[in-house]
């Protein structure tokens, strides 16, 4: 397995072409990022309404909009407001919030760290679910222990994520007592504590995503069991297991790790709803705040995030694709 | 064996949503909306067979009814995105280099807008409501259409029966509704399967956050979030119109599962 570190180190990986290449795809990233932020930009500024009015509500005297307005910037033309808006978001500068007057990025990363905190916990709970029952379904595929462990994960897709999360808090923080039912505590402040109330917000995310992916394991370690290397390696007298993990597993890794790329979108925006559930002051319950405030300003920062934050998940994806098999890098 | 299990079971669960909402129309056991305080909170029983909710209404035919927003949201939902995509996955497939580019570019931006975060900008912008959240949920699966036509569409294009309707003269449209749409109409059919069933969840996400289907019409998704409170003492409520959801989501999984099964012969082997 880690012949990818020494072809790294071999000529080809570090050939011209491949690096051309990955200049190519860091550049369609940038300039795709770029476009998402005009369509995010553009799409509040069609809003009917002014943005100062409507964060100041229908009582506000005309004067006092004006003021506003021009407090802001509002009153410029859209292209110099878009501009000088990127131009900060670039210097990490987000803005103030029309609403609560405060600067929109320190929250903004604040709340980014409860958020990814729970993705990734959710990940880990998706991926010890889904590994192991996945390769079972598969090496016993014709036998009803492989088709029990496929209709379960059909049935966990079919589950919504916050209804997990709402039976899981009835039956371990309401019945049983033995977890929170909601709220966060930053891991510095008592770990413990931490640890245990992000036990049911990331199990909730991650059973389902663990059920969608066991589906696609299943799948790709199927593909993989009936390749030639791996019947030669099954006749060498290795048995089912170590054959897999030694010769099949890598294979299958890559089907599995585009669905993972996209599951990992799937689980941030999961998060939206999961921490509403278990109230988590993350991103998501951040940007439900802040469209109930009509805090426009910090609703187009949060939305830029996200989406950046998928474009640059499918750019690693596609770059972890030629790492893990080399065949990909030609056909780049 | 199993994979005509999965079309046959997709059948019946989706049979089963669909008979229910048909029903609807023209029966419910009572009004959903009717408020009635003197009813408040019943279990199960041969009046109300699902029981009342928090303000006396009949939760089965709050159900029954809710079928419907589902069915709406989700056809007209994969109806937006496969009328749009596969026109355009079809066109990327066949047009020029720089045309498949560039509308496969756009499409991967679109694909960076998850429907629930384009539900929740339309909401903010336009005010929540069953269509905002269905045009959003449409907008967001274009991109699955697009990519599956197109990778249909430049396997149909390889084949040599589309070589000899070009060397015979036919024109691109010709071979796009002659030879190219019939032949990926099998994928399209499978996409809008699953697509479906991934509407009908984000559907019941987004009107449990408050951006979909506005009281008081009848929704899985807001039944489920108006019984949160209640969860202690009322689980039932939670779970039946959660039940509901699993079972449509199920059903479109598997329905697609089984069409794959019908439409894609390289499967064979797994059988």
């Amino acid at each position: 397995m880690n012949s990818g570190a020494e072809r790294l180190r071999g000529g080809r990986w570090l050939g011209a072409g491949w690096a051309l290449a990955m200049l190519r795809r860091i550049l369609i990233l940038v300039a795709s990022v770029f476009a998402a932020s005009v369509v995010v930009f553009a799409f509040m500024a069609v809003l009917p309404g002014d943005p100062a009015q409507v964060a100041l509500g229908v009582n506000a005297t005309p004067e006092l909009v004006e003021r506003t307005r021009a407090e802001f910037g509002l009153d410029r033309p859209l292209v110099t407001q878009y501009l000088d808006w990127m131009g900060g978001v670039l210097s990490g500068d987000f803005g103030t919030s029309y609403v609560t007057r405060e600067a929109i990025g320190p929250q903004l990363v604040d709340r980014l760290g409860v958020t990814l905190w729970l993705v990734g916990a959710g990940m880990l709970v998706a991926l010890l679910i889904a590994m192991p029952l996945g390769t079972i379904a598969a090496v016993r595929h014709r036998r009803p222990s492989g088709t029990a462990v496929s209709a379960l994960s059909q049935v966990g897709v079919a589950i919504p994520a916050f209804l997990a999360g709402i039976i899981l808090v009835q039956v371990f923080a309401v019945r049983l007592g033995w977890l929170p039912s909601g709220g966060w505590t930053p891991p510095v402040r008592d770990p413990v504590e931490w640890l245990r109330g992000l036990i049911l917000p990331a199990l909730s995310l991650g059973l389902v995503q663990g059920a969608v992916l066991t589906r696609y394991v299943r799948t790709a370690v199927l593909d993989v069991q009936r390749e030639d290397y791996l019947r030669t390696a099954r006749s060498k007298g290795l048995r089912p297991y170590p054959a897999l993990v030694r010769h099949g597993l890598r294979n299958a890794a890559l089907p599995v790790l585009t669905v993972l790329g996209l599951q990992l979108t799937t689980l941030l925006v999961g998060a939206v709803v999961i921490e509403r559930v278990f109230v988590l002051p993350g991103i998501g319950s951040m940007l439900l705040d802040a469209v109930a405030a009509r805090d426009l300003l910090t609703v187009q920062a949060i939305v830029l995030v996200l989406v950046a934050a998928v474009l640059f998940v499918n750019f690693c994806v596609d770059v972890l694709y030629t790492v893990l098999d080399p065949r990909l890098r030609r056909s780049w | 064996m199993t994979r005509n299990l999965s079309l046959l079971a997709g059948v019946v669960l989706v049979g089963l949503v669909v008979g229910t909402a048909l029903v609807s129309f023209g029966w419910t056991p009572h009004d959903p909306l009717l408020v009635d305080a003197s009813v408040r909170l019943l279990g199960p029983s041969g009046e109300f067979v699902f029981g009342t909710d928090k303000l006396g209404r009949d939760v089965a035919s709050q159900l029954m009814v809710g079928a419907r927003t589902t069915l709406y949201v989700g056809v007209v939902a994969v109806g937006i995105a496969a009328v749009v995509g596969t026109p355009l996955g079809i066109a990327a497939g066949m047009g020029a280099r720089w045309l498949g580019e560039l509308i496969m570019r756009v499409n991967d931006l679109v694909l960076a807008f998850p429907a629930l975060l384009l539900a929740i900008m339309l909401g903010a912008v336009y005010g929540a409501s069953t269509l905002t959240a269905t045009i959003a949920i449409g907008i967001a699966t274009v991109p699955s259409f697009a990519r599956i036509a197109r990778a249909g569409t430049l396997q149909v294009m390889s084949t040599e029966y589309v070589l000899a309707a070009r060397a015979g003269g036919r024109s691109r449209w010709w071979i796009a509704l002659r030879h190219v749409l019939p032949n990926i109409s099998g994928l399209v059919l499978v996409q809008s399967s699953v697509s479906f069933a991934i509407a009908v969840l984000a559907e019941a996400a987004l009107s449990f956050l408050g951006f979909g289907t506005a009281p008081p019409t009848p929704s899985w998704g807001r039944m489920l979030q108006e019984s949160q409170e209640l969860l202690a003492v009322e689980p039932r409520l939670a779970l039946i119109p959660g039940a509901a959801i699993a079972v449509a989501v199920l059903g479109f999984n598997l329905l697609g599962d089984g069409l794959r099964d019908r439409f894609d012969p390289r499967l064979e082997v797994r059988r």
